[in-house]
């Protein structure tokens, strides 16, 4: 395991998490830094997803899910030192599939600074454009946002949940396969606000497009049944994976 | 954790939720509790077998007569007819309008059995009545038109809608494999109807007419406007009879308060709860069984 | 091959013929109901008080009492049973606790209707001293309809896609927060769907009132909870078993006046819930 460059935002330490009998990750040990993007990559049912929303403990809401090991942001235990609300303020989500809410875009948006008790109109409207700006939405919305936000394309309504988390100026986003359903411009967009961003947060994108953790990932983790099996810069693993099971992936032997 | 004002509003409300959440189980003991606080006393009066198994029923003779056996049996006749009846005519209806309707028509139809299942039970008493009663008098030429079949005849288009509705479920969820893997060996729609649908549907809709019988058994307004008032035990169908419920409902207004007679009807009361609580129970466990599969 | 088609059509046939048998005769009842009971809606029948017995007059007492009734016994039904069914399906987990409410509520929906009205008198007339009145009626009635409530509250909550929840969590929101921001305003319709259908259920309810707030004949209208009141059913009841010599028109109008509050609550409950399926 290579060290990351720069502070460490995100420290995982003997991670595992169950599904009653299943075990789906066993004992992950990993560093994510400040500003980094991390892109990770394998087979489905490596474990990806499950590491993912182990970091905002959004995997709380399936009943038969159980969770060991320690997650520290900024030093803090996400589970001992502070509530799940609190948490997924500082950690956002992004999901596969788009999800407005039933309301218009600009409620959608203020979601979730409004069930955090901000009331102001005026810092909530500031939040709105900054955040379509960010998500690359704005100028194609600036002028409906009362309109409702199930009415946009598939492509709209991702860069509208990507906007939506941004709005609670969270320090990491979580990206779980955020493109599986775009078309090719709209995923272009989404990977340019992901690269725009980096420059302020801490991402970590999982996804089945090799390519694409390639193209946006500083460094880049390998999945495979439940443990990381490497991590290094994106070019590094792309060009000379140390591991041959991380080659056979990405030159699609098995996938 | 900072205990702000919002935190405590929504602690209070969750609490009130919860506490909602548990108010049924709270009724239902407090329904047991209160019958059994007066029925109980019944057993000064007569014991346990003189109760459920005596053939008299005459509660304000000294000393009173209270055995509820008329009663079960005006009861368990009407509800008999009434199954007789409802369950083959529900299951064929809910058949007819599941898979062999026009779609266009299906919503009117399921329309006229909503209708149905709304019309307050007092409403069908009156209708009952009014028009069968007299009818079945003249056309069957006997005594009076207050009978037990009359009785369960209203009961019966009264348990219509439940049996239909939940039959028609059960039918609904019958994969659309089996159907068409019949279909596709060369059975015509009926025989896949009759061999293939029935069977899948089966625990719905048994659980359908056990619904229907609870529903029959419990119902008072409508048997007691057309089942006459002889707490005798009933030799026919064509005779007038008493039900469990009918009994409670006519003579509570002259029971004296503390009488023998009013602790008697408190005890029918225990008796009506106990049995629909087991019909219930039995098909709400059928048709959990069902769907599971 | 055509033996098995005659056979269809005969098999058909008689599943038709059942079908008919089930139908035509509510179609009957209600114009029956309609074509009897027109002639004596009038505006003294609707809002004057009975004279002469009940013989002549209205049922104007009947109809207020049946509205106090409707109303007291939802504004305690409808909080608690949202709010059970709220418990049910955002918050109860699968355990055995949640296996026993469940049985309650089945239970509770089976109790026949009489024994409710023993339930009412046996713990609200008697036991809490409020006699025979407005409140033990209402309360009774509420007790009544609260399965019906909590069963179409949870189905309407039910279909309020998951994906709503997950996301609101994901922004920090409570469960709390979740329920009342993301979930509530979508299940609204079908709440409300509920709701109007257990008022055709409560006005149309005689056992339960019999021995805790229903009288035959008061010369006034009730004026606070714990009046006694008339009340549409029991008058139906009362006017068709035991007072001779009442016109028939006043019968079928009363009938007519109860079938026609619960058809009109179930008509506007279709067309609320219709609506908001075409507004998704």
């Amino acid at each position: 395991m290579s060290a990351p460059a720069g502070t460490v935002k995100v420290k995982v330490r003997g991670l595992s998490v169950s599904y009653g009998a299943v075990a789906a990750l066993k004992g992950l040990d990993l560093d994510i830094a400040s500003g980094e993007i991390l892109s990770i990559i394998g087979p489905s049912n490596s474990g990806k997803t499950s590491f993912l929303r182990s970091l905002n403990r959004m995997n709380e809401l399936n009943p038969r899910a159980r969770t060991a090991g320690t997650v520290l942001l900024d030093g803090a235990d996400i589970v001992r030192d502070m509530s799940a609300e609190a948490l997924r303020k500082r950690i956002g989500m992004i999901f596969a599939m788009p999800v407005p809410l039933p309301l218009s875009i600009r409620d959608n948006i203020t979601y979730g600074p409004r069930m955090a008790g901000v009331r102001d109109a005026a810092i909530l409207d500031g939040l709105i454009e900054e955040s379509l700006r960010a998500a690359y939405l704005w100028e194609e919305v600036k002028d409906r946002l009362n309109m409702s936000g199930q009415k946009l394309s598939g492509g709209q309504q991702q860069r509208l949940c990507i906007a939506r988390t941004l709005a609670l100026k969270p320090d990491v986003i979580l990206y779980d396969e955020p493109c599986s359903g775009l078309d090719p411009i709209s995923t272009a967009k989404v990977e340019e606000s992901m690269l725009s961003l980096r420059k302020s947060h801490t991402l970590v994108l999982v996804t089945n497009n090799t390519k694409q953790a390639a193209r946006v990932g500083t460094r880049t983790a390998f999945f495979l049944m439940g443990e990381m099996i490497e991590v290094g810069p994106t070019s590094r693993l792309f060009t000379a994976p140390a591991d041959k099971r991380t080659e056979d992936y990405i030159i699609g032997r098995f996938g | 954790m900072k205990l702000s004002p919002r935190r405590l509003r929504e602690f209070v409300i969750e609490r009130l939720i919860f506490l909602s959440g548990i108010a049924s189980i709270v009724f239902v003991l407090l329904i047991f509790v209160f019958l059994l606080r007066e029925g109980v006393s019944v057993l000064k009066t007569a014991s346990l077998g003189e109760f459920l198994g005596g053939h008299l029923w005459y509660p304000i003779s000294a000393p009173p007569r209270l055995g509820i056996l008329p009663l079960i049996l005006g009861s368990l006749l009407v509800t008999a007819g009434a199954v007789v009846i409802a369950v083959p005519l529900g299951i064929a209806a809910a058949f007819y309008i599941a898979e062999v309707a026009p779609k266009r028509l299906r919503p009117v139809l399921k329309s006229f059995v909503e209708v149905l299942s709304a019309i307050p039970s007092v409403v069908l008493g009156f209708i009952g009545i009014t028009i069968l009663v007299p009818f079945l008098k003249s056309l069957l030429n006997l005594p009076t038109g207050l009978t037990a079949f009359s009785g369960s005849l209203m009961l019966a288009f009264m348990a219509l809608p439940t049996i239909i509705t939940i039959s028609e479920d059960a039918i609904n969820a019958v994969p659309r494999e089996y159907r068409d893997g019949a279909l596709a060996l060369g059975a015509t729609h009926w025989q896949t109807l009759r061999r293939v649908i029935i069977h899948g549907a089966l625990p719905g809709i048994i659980a359908a007419a056990m619904l229907g019988i609870g529903r029959v058994f419990g119902e008072t307004m409508a048997v007691m406007m057309v089942t006459g008032n002889a707490a005798v035990i009933p030799h026919s169908l064509f005779e007038p009879v008493r039900t469990l419920t009918a009994t409670i409902a006519a003579e509570m207004g002259e029971a004296a308060k503390g009488s023998p007679h009013y602790f008697a009807l408190f005890a029918v009361g225990i008796v009506l709860f106990i049995i629909s609580f087991a019909i219930n129970l039995t098909a709400d466990l059928l048709l959990n069984r069902g769907r599971k599969k | 091959m055509r033996r098995e088609l005659r056979g269809q059509k005969i098999g058909f046939g008689v599943l038709l013929l059942a079908t008919l048998l089930v139908v035509i005769p509510v179609a009957a009842i209600v114009a029956l109901v309609i074509a009897k009971g027109w002639g004596a809606l009038s505006w003294e029948f609707l809002f004057s008080m009975p004279r002469d017995g009940m013989r002549a007059g209205g049922i104007f007492p009947a109809i207020i009492g049946t509205v106090y009734l409707v109303f007291i016994s939802l504004a305690f039904a409808l909080p608690i049973g949202v709010m059970a069914a709220i418990y049910l399906t955002e918050y109860a987990k699968d355990n055995l606790l949640t296996r026993i409410i469940n049985l309650a509520i089945i239970n509770l929906a089976g109790v026949s209707s009489v024994v409710f009205g023993l339930f009412g008198l046996s713990l609200f007339v008697v036991f809490l001293k409020f006699g025979v009145s407005i409140i033990s009626g209402a309360l009774t009635l509420g007790i009544m309809a609260l399965p019906v409530i909590i069963t179409t509250t949870r189905e309407a909550l039910r279909s309020v896609p998951d994906a709503y929840r997950e996301v609101s969590f994901s922004l920090g929101a409570s469960r709390w927060q979740t329920v009342r921001h993301a979930v509530l305003p979508r299940a609204l319709s079908g709440i409300l769907t509920g709701a109007i259908l257990s008022v055709g259920r409560v006005a149309g309810e005689t056992a339960p009132i019999l021995f805790t707030v229903a009288a035959f004949y008061l010369p006034n209208l009730p004026t606070g909870l714990s009046d006694q009141a008339m009340a549409l059913p029991y008058h139906l009841y009362v006017i068709t078993t035991q007072i001779p010599g009442i016109p028939e028109s006043f019968r079928y109008g009363t009938a007519l006046v109860l079938i026609g509050i619960v058809l009109i609550m179930n008509v506007i409950a279709t067309v609320v819930r219709s609506r908001a399926s075409r507004k998704k």
